[in-house]
């Protein structure tokens, strides 16, 4: 490793580095002074850290660089965001409107105008709506974007609006945390990291997922030599920063949380004061967990009883500075709910909710409506089709909507045509024939994206979006300790013939009658008005980029032997869940065996890498230039086993018989178990225009098709999964 | 006055930000870098040790690439940050094989590149870009002569090594363990 040696295939790369680097005439730096800085947040990811976009004199944008008064980074973007930039230059991107047709039998996209793009939408919307109702057109959303298509869904008379948020990712914590304490634990996660003395993650790989404010808390505890206990079956970049990484054997976390319940309640660790004052059901739990030691877990879970023990009590110890961390992607085994559900009972019983170092009260500012009609009540919505089943899904489930999109699924009310904005369906649902099927089926489907991602090869329309550097988008009013609010406003002119999703919107809406909806010429006006309410303006968030206000809720933390009502049925933490009785539901978590990998077969873990998000980053020219594609992880016992060699090609074949289509490197590492092998989630793109990360790696979702469904919220589990190497002509599928 | 800089190896997370942080603030081209992460795994399942560190030009005080220039291009300026005055540079290459640490590389406009030490924010009181945005705060920089600044500090009570000590240069990173 040296310079350069980010210039991973530099062979192919050089002539195109040679030409930019000429365009940009310099390598110069420009000096602070001579550029013009404008406020954003950051859509890289879900985190929305508060920036400055530096653009200079040729209006370029050269660097984004984080606003030091926003508690999200501190004024520290991560590398995401601070090659957010790449988004922005990226030459892969959608340029002008696209509409598919059929030249000579063969599908085409021709490039049209906004004009034609947006009268074909509107007209498929009104056709829709006469045929089968508005309530049958649905959004797939993620990020800013989908604020603005749910206004417009929600006025033509649809609720049928989904994002993976839910059932691709934190669902079953929401749930679990909700049954518990009542609070759901939203984003950002309200975890006193900063001040806390002991960090406890299932799983969790902080600083791999690159969560900003969170990663910054951590290293400040790990500078001041916090105990930080990591359970996972790989040794993650936290858990190596560890002082205890219980490398436990997967799809047993569950029988580790209630042995550590165990070991809190029969050694008398939890925290007797806190547990009498706020939590009802203690003799229940205390009598479901009695059998369930430490070397009833050890069969299990293969972490030894004396490490069991020891860690309970590092817990109990730093009661109530303490965190059982929720973690963030937690569709895992199909019984996630109950698994969250556990991680929110340890708290309870060491007493962190609500206290310093454990989670604090959090607190968003409100942000005032901007006037509009009221919304026709929508004929009927994604719940009314789950016939009961997932009771405790209070956001709508992609997945279901994806099978209600199939006749033949026989769902009462039909879907018939889609929106899609900034996601990246291909590479985000498990299960590709669930969501091809669906995609086949619908009538019509219109995709706003930046870039040329593999959901827009499906739609009927493109319409090109302009990067979140060159538009006004909604504030952000995330929560947190302190309630601030962030404005985005565009850096420069959109590139291209993109347009931001506002006016994208605003135009659809017109379109279809809805006129009164969009009682505005500039989505400026709207955003200054709201400021305005809120005592600041445009003008002067221009300048400051962030505001905060003072919390109206009360403190952070509850004071000692405060009286409080918990929002749950008993208005306590409940331990034994009346709110799953009452659904017929386990009210405490029990601990069921998941599949195990046959002779041969690997369990499938995927992670995030610290510089990619999802599957939208990896073709970002700055971000490729730091990880260009995901490497599978195989301990050194497998690779002997296989003869396997570190930077060898395979392809990787799961237990239904999908084979990767491209080959993925091997990379031999002692930081993973022997029973699995780990991937980072995002790359195998297979769509050719995105032209630096086409064919680079394997796509984890792909190898994905067993999915086991969390019968509380519908999440899909992902982690029931295995793979077996392909060691003989790689690359053969790739060429085909 | 010696500029030097200290990597928390304890805290460091490999997430590559000063490298994109760099590219951007010093507009160095596509596919190339001025620093970059290295990872160490050592030992066997389930007793593993990884190290992540930040690394990049050592600015030496004893520095093989200033010897070995033809042309002067490769000189020590204030602070003792070892730069290369690319009009002066003729692109020979030499120092890139006389550094132990390959923290140079040929930039495509033909001349040799890497870490300033961002002395262009430096010369007006910033910090270099690599160290403003780490969000490990991983990365501690100034001069080593004075015993207060954040480098200095940062040394005090940790241990602490440099990488290639026999090559004799030297170094002035310093890498906490």
């Amino acid at each position: 490793m040296g310079a350069g040696a980010t210039a991973i295939g530099l062979s192919t790369l050089n002539i195109a580095g040679l030409n930019l680097a000429k365009a940009a005439s310099s390598d110069i730096p420009v000096s602070d002074e001579e550029m013009t800085s404008f406020p954003t947040y950051c859509e890289v990811c879900f985190w929305k850290c508060a920036g400055w976009a530096y653009v200079d004199k040729n209006k370029n944008i050269r660097k984004i660089i984080g606003n030091t008064e926003d508690p999200h980074c501190n004024g520290r973007l991560c590398p995401r965001g601070t090659g957010g930039v790449g988004m922005y230059t990226d030459e892969d991107r959608l340029k002008t409107p696209l509409i598919r047709e059929t030249v000579n039998g063969e599908q085409v996209f021709r490039k049209a105008s906004w004009e034609e793009a947006l009268d074909l939408v509107a007209s498929k919307m009104k056709d829709v709506a006469y045929k089968y109702g508005p309530a049958s057109f649905a959004l797939f959303n993620h990020g800013a974007p989908g604020s603005h298509f749910k206004h417009l869904l929600h006025a033509y008379g649809s609720e049928n609006e989904g994002e993976p948020a839910w059932a691709q990712c934190r669902g079953p914590r929401e749930v679990g945390f909700s049954a518990t304490f009542g609070s759901w634990i939203g984003s950002p996660e309200p975890t006193d990291i900063r001040d806390t003395n002991c960090l406890v993650l299932i799983g969790s790989h902080i600083g791999e997922n690159m969560h900003n404010g969170q990663v910054q808390e951590v290293a400040d505890i790990i500078g001041r030599n916090a105990t930080i206990i990591t359970v996972d079956p790989r040794l993650s970049t936290v858990a190596a920063k560890s002082k205890y990484w219980l490398p436990i054997k997967p799809a047993t976390d569950l029988a580790l949380l209630l042995t550590w319940i165990h070991v809190l309640i029969y050694d008398n660790l939890y925290n007797k004061d806190y547990v009498e004052q706020y939590t009802m059901g203690f003799d229940l739990l205390k009598e479901h967990v009695k059998d369930m030691t430490p070397e009833w877990a050890y069969g299990i879970t293969t972490i030894d009883p004396a490490t069991i023990r020891k860690t309970a009590r590092e817990m109990a110890n730093a009661a109530p500075s303490v965190i059982v961390h929720p973690g963030r992607h937690v569709v895992w085994y199909g019984d996630d709910s109950q698994r969250e559900r556990a991680i929110a009972i340890l708290n309870a019983l060491l007493g962190s909710w609500g206290k310093r170092g454990g989670f604090y009260f959090k607190e968003s500012v409100a942000i005032p409506k901007y006037p509009h009609p009221a919304y026709p009540h929508p004929e009927w919505s994604w719940k009314d089709n789950l016939d009961g089943k997932y009771p405790l899904s209070s956001m709508a489930i992609t997945t279901e909507m994806l099978a209600a999109s199939i006749p033949e699924m026989g769902y009462k009310h039909q879907i018939k045509a889609w929106i899609v904005a900034g996601t990246n369906l291909p590479l985000t649902i498990p299960n590709k024939d669930l969501f091809k099927n669906a995609a086949e089926a619908v009538e019509f489907i219109a995709v706003v994206d930046t870039m040329p991602m593999e959901i827009t090869g499906y739609a009927d329309v493109v319409l090109p979006e302009c990067t979140y550097l060159e538009r006004y988008d909604t504030l952000r009013a995330a929560p947190h300790r302190e309630p601030n609010v962030a404005l985005r406003m565009p850096a420069v002119e959109p590139k291209y013939e993109t347009k931001p999703s506002w006016w994208i919107a605003k135009q659809l809406g017109e379109r279809l009658g809805l006129a009164d909806y969009y009682n505005y010429d500039d989505y400026a006006d709207v955003l200054d008005w709201q400021l305005k309410k809120m005592g600041t303006s445009l003008e002067e968030m221009r300048r400051i980029g962030i505001k905060k206000f003072d919390r109206q809720s009360g403190p952070l933390y509850l004071a000692d032997g405060e009286e409080y009502h918990f929002n749950t049925n008993s208005g306590k933490i409940e331990l034994y869940s009346t709110e799953f009785a009452d659904l017929g539901f386990d009210p405490m978590p029990v601990f069921t065996k998941h599949p195990e990998p046959e002779d041969g077969f690997y369990r499938l873990i995927y992670g995030r890498a610290p510089m990619h998000t999802f599957s939208r980053t990896s073709n970002n020219h700055n971000l490729f230039d730091l990880m260009n594609e995901n490497a599978v992880w195989v301990n050194p016992k497998v690779a002997e086993l296989w003869d396997l060699k570190n930077g060898q090609m395979v392809h990787l074949k799961n237990q239904d018989g999908i084979t990767s289509t491209f080959p993925v490197k091997v990379r031999v590492t002692e930081r993973i178990r022997w029973d699995s092998v780990y991937m980072v989630h995002g790359f195998g793109h297979d769509n050719k225009k995105l032209t630096r990360s086409f064919g680079r790696g394997a796509s984890d979702t792909q190898l994905i098709t067993n999915v086991m469904v969390d019968p509380m919220m519908g999440g899909t589990g992902m982690r029931g999964n295995f793979v077996t190497f392909i060691t003989d002509k790689p690359g053969k599928e790739a060429e085909a | 006055m010696r500029y030097a800089m200290a990597i928390d190896t304890r805290k460091c997370v490999g997430c590559s930000d000063c490298v994109v942080a760099c590219q951007t603030e010093n507009n160095v081209p596509h596919g190339y870098c001025r620093d970059w992460i290295v990872e160490n795994v050592s030992g066997a399942y389930p007793i593993v040790e990884v190290e992540l560190r930040s690394e990049r030009c050592n600015h030496c005080e004893n520095s093989p690439c200033v010897r070995c220039c033809p042309t002067g291009a490769s000189h020590i300026v204030e602070g003792g940050i070892v730069m290369v005055t690319h009009d002066e540079c003729i692109g020979c290459g030499a120092c890139i094989q006389s550094c132990p640490y390959d923290a140079r590389y040929s930039h495509p406009d033909g001349y040799v590149d890497k870490c300033t030490f961002c002395q262009h924010r430096l010369q007006k009181g910033q910090n270099t870009a690599c160290v403003e945005v780490c969000p490990t705060k991983c990365l501690h920089f100034g001069d080593i002569e004075d015993p207060y600044s954040d480098v200095s500090l940062a040394l005090k009570n940790r241990t602490w090594k440099v990488l290639a000590p026999e090559a004799g240069t030297k170094p002035q990173l310093y890498f906490l363990t």
